[in-house]
């Protein structure tokens, strides 16, 4: 292989790019160095096992991967805005869509939420830490690997262009020679095994370190939301990783899965591929519906109507989401028995949603309302998600399924889904915990500009889509004729996109506004919060989160004590020593194996990815003979981080 | 995190799980073998290698996934231990009967013959649908 098939060469914002990931990457380097950080660097964050901390990088991946994957969208709405523009080429537009929508889903969503839940679910039930410590720092590291792999594509090698859904016969060895391809198959490959251990290790934690007193019936909603969410993906995420190993062996191998040769079934994939997508899409969904849960009864200061429907429907959706899948290809031909049976599914499953959404409602009926950004991010969800909701029904009949499918009238619909529920969850969610992560409040001003902005943009942007696609503009094109008269709106869509691309850049302003000038918060209760994770004194928890474990005796206990005036004070007699995980830096190192093995896999260098391999199972064997059952914090170290005199 | 009382079954060399992945590795390479090496035919072939796979599935929920272990603690986790397996139990059912009925139903018929478009799919003759399942 010559370096010019090696790195990707020939176009100027390639070149663009490489410049300024060579810049930022000495610019980093020199700051690390220049202030010797080091060390605190490696101490504080590579090897923590901290959930806390853990969550951050989660989130800060997450924003950074918002970042790439709205420059590519916005690379695409520039092309699309006028009819016959040649910014880019086909091939080009088809890399730019398939990365947008795999990082938006699986390198964006995914980790925001799970950084989300890393943050507040051991704080929400009054753990000192998850269930297994170090396998979450594992989990991060493997997500954090595959998702650098997948985005080192576009410089080194090409990217993969056959859609996030990888469809085959596209994405076979044929029609998409090259490493691309293969980087799609061992990031996602990768990045899952991080969500698969996080799926166990949350349902351990959720299931058997909950303070005392809390039962099942007394967890916060959000927490509710992220066990169902962990059930979802530990029965889900199997099937993508045997589909994506399946298609592996197709390509490196030369097995006959997937192919048209040697009878291999090529709707196979699609169907496997649906199969783990669609509890996918409720992955994505279940824990923004907890977050709006949370903040809507904050600052409605009422408790959460209907909790136990809240419940028993997200339950229900848990077990409908894995028996929707068909609807994801209708138009394959299956035949109307099973058409119909999947659409009836389909429609079932908006019920449980539509319960929510009426739950919702009823909890800010006659509450006191508070308008904060939060608040304001959860209204706009209600709002625009139902339009999301609405189309998917009507998408949900098979017959008028053929006419709508393939269309940007999809294409709409799930972006009225996914950002108006996941993206705006995420903000929200972000926005409501920053204190918890950080000690201050984000600007509310600004944030409510970016909520304007980019809730205005967004309709701007999509609501058009809609009617593009009734007017039969099919998705997936890198450009259309004058004579299509598609023209207008997709300019008008355009502009909205542009507007949600300011409206992240404010975001980002308000990040460093705040933190420059922001008022530290005092206590750990910045919201009049509801559930434990406002109990702490501190505004930023300390690493054992809690000097002493709570005694929950209900729902919203935190609430409750402090409506009766009845809240704790710690004294020194409280405090015992703490036991604690100890930190490793092992599971970075096990990442990086992880990297060498996908890196020598995508370029079919099977030296390579055995080395990476032979150093995987190395930490492995590694880990097992390791005996470190963590420390113990000393009572004088708590009282002293506690401000609490003897 | 203190928790010692779990760690029961900790200490001793673990023999059910050298067992069990030596058994899992041994069956693998007995379905190959049979897959590959022997002129059985394709329904024989298949048989044996379906029930393989649940020996398979059976060994492993026996020896590393606690199937049989009793909890100690509270009735909350016993219930939460058969929730589970109905759920695992569900879900495989819908994966495996799932994809064989939507992979077969209709698109394997528009595949398999040049028929001429008709609204009713659903009315072959028995003499077409033995054709069908001799050709895969």
């Amino acid at each position: 292989m010559k370096w010019d098939e090696f790195f990707v060469t020939g176009d100027p914002m390639i070149y663009g790019a490489d410049v300024s990931i060579v810049l930022t990457m000495v610019g980093i380097l020199f700051y690390l160095t220049r202030y010797k950080k080091w060390k605190w660097l490696w101490t504080e964050w590579l090897t923590t096992v901290d959930h806390k901390k853990l969550g951050i990088m989660y989130i800060v991946s997450a924003v950074l991967m918002l970042f790439r994957g709205g420059v590519d969208a916005l690379l695409m709405r520039t092309q699309l805005a006028v009819p016959e523009a040649k910014f880019l080429d086909s091939q080009h537009y088809n890399e730019i869509f398939t990365t947008h929508g795999t990082i938006m889903i699986i390198f964006m969503a995914m980790p925001f939420l799970i950084g989300i839940i890393n943050v507040v679910v051991p704080l929400q039930i009054g753990a000192r830490d998850v269930a297994y410590p170090y396998l979450n720092a594992v989990s991060f590291w493997t997500f954090f690997i595959g998702a650098m792999l997948f985005n080192i594509s576009f410089v080194i090698g090409g990217s993969p262009s056959a859609g996030w859904t990888s469809y085959m016969p596209l994405a076979s060895n044929e029609l998409s020679p090259g490493p691309g391809q293969n980087y799609y198959l061992w990031g996602l490959q990768i990045a899952g095994i991080g969500t698969l251990l996080t799926g166990i290790n949350f349902l351990v934690t959720i299931l058997k370190m909950r303070a005392p007193g809390m039962t099942l019936f007394r967890m916060p909603m959000f927490t509710w939301s992220s066990l169902v969410t962990m059930v979802i993906i530990i029965f889900a995420f199997p099937i993508l990783t045997v589909a994506l190993a399946l298609m592996s062996f197709d390509r490196l191998f030369g097995s006959h899965f997937f192919t048209l040769q040697g009878e291999g079934m090529d709707m196979l994939w699609a169907n496997l591929f649906w199969l783990w997508g669609h509890p996918e899409v409720y992955i994505v969904i279940l824990p923004a519906f907890g977050i709006f849960s949370e903040i809507i009864s904050t600052f409605s200061k009422k408790t959460l109507f209907g909790y136990k429907a809240m419940i028993w429907s997200m339950l229900l959706i848990a077990g409908y989401s894995f028996l929707v899948w068909v609807h994801h290809f209708f138009t394959m031909g299956s035949g109307a028995a099973v058409n119909s049976v999947f659409s009836i599914t389909t429609m079932a499953i908006g019920i449980p949603t539509g319960v929510k959404i009426f739950n919702w409602l009823f909890t800010m009926y006659r509450g006191k309302i508070q308008f904060t950004t939060p608040m304001l991010w959860s209204l706009g969800f209600i709002v625009n998600f139902v339009v999301g909701g609405v189309t998917g029904v009507m998408l949900a009949m098979a017959a008028a399924d053929y006419q709508y499918h393939n269309t940007y009238f999809l294409v709409s619909h799930f972006h009225y889904v996914l950002i108006a529920g996941t993206v705006f969850g995420c903000f929200a969610g972000l926005i409501y915990w920053y204190p918890k992560m950080f000690g201050y409040k984000l600007n509310e001003r600004i944030g409510k500009w970016v909520f304007w902005l980019f809730t205005i943009g967004f309709n701007v942007c999509f609501m058009p889509q809609y009617f593009l696609g009734l007017d039969g503009m099919p998705r997936r094109v890198y450009t259309y004729s004058e004579e299509s008269g598609w023209g207008p709106l997709n300019m008008v869509s355009t502009l909205g996109g542009f507007m949600m691309g300011i409206a992240f850049l404010v975001l980002v302003y308000n990040m460093y506004y705040s933190f420059r000038f922001a008022k530290r918060e005092t206590t750990g209760d910045a919201w009049g919060g509801r559930t434990l994770e406002w109990s702490t004194p501190s505004a930023m928890p300390p690493f054992y989160n809690f000097a002493k474990i709570p005694e929950v005796t209900g729902l919203d206990h935190f609430w409750r004590q402090k409506q009766a005036g009845k809240v704790e004070k710690l004294t020194a007699k409280d405090i015992k020593k703490i036991h604690m995980p100890s930190n490793s830096g092992v599971p970075f190192i096990m990442g990086s194996f992880f990297f060498v093995l996908g890196f020598g896999f995508v370029f079919d260098w099977i030296w390579m990815a055995f080395l990476g391999g032979i150093g995987v199972i190395g930490t492995l064997i590694y880990r097992s003979f390791e005996y470190d059952d963590g420390y113990y914090v000393s009572v004088e170290e708590v009282l002293e981080t506690e401000k609490i005199s003897k | 995190m203190a928790n010692k009382t779990a760690a029961n079954g900790h200490g001793g060399f673990p023999w059910k799980h050298l067992i069990g992945f030596l058994l899992s590795i041994v069956l693998t390479l007995v379905a190959l073998w049979v897959a590959l090496e022997t002129d059985l035919s394709l329904t024989w072939i298949l048989i044996i290698i379906f029930g393989f796979a649940f020996l398979q599935a059976a060994l492993q929920l026996l020896m590393f996934m606690h199937l049989t272990e009793n909890s100690t603690s509270t009735k909350l986790t016993g219930r939460v231990q058969v929730g589970n397996i109905l759920f695992a139990a569900f879900v495989a059912i819908v994966i495996v009967v799932g994809s064989v009925w939507v992979m077969t139903a209709g698109h394997a018929k528009h595949d398999k013959h040049d028929e001429p478009k008709t609204e009713n799919h659903g009315e072959h003759g028995g003499e077409e649908k033995s054709e069908e399942h001799g050709s895969h």
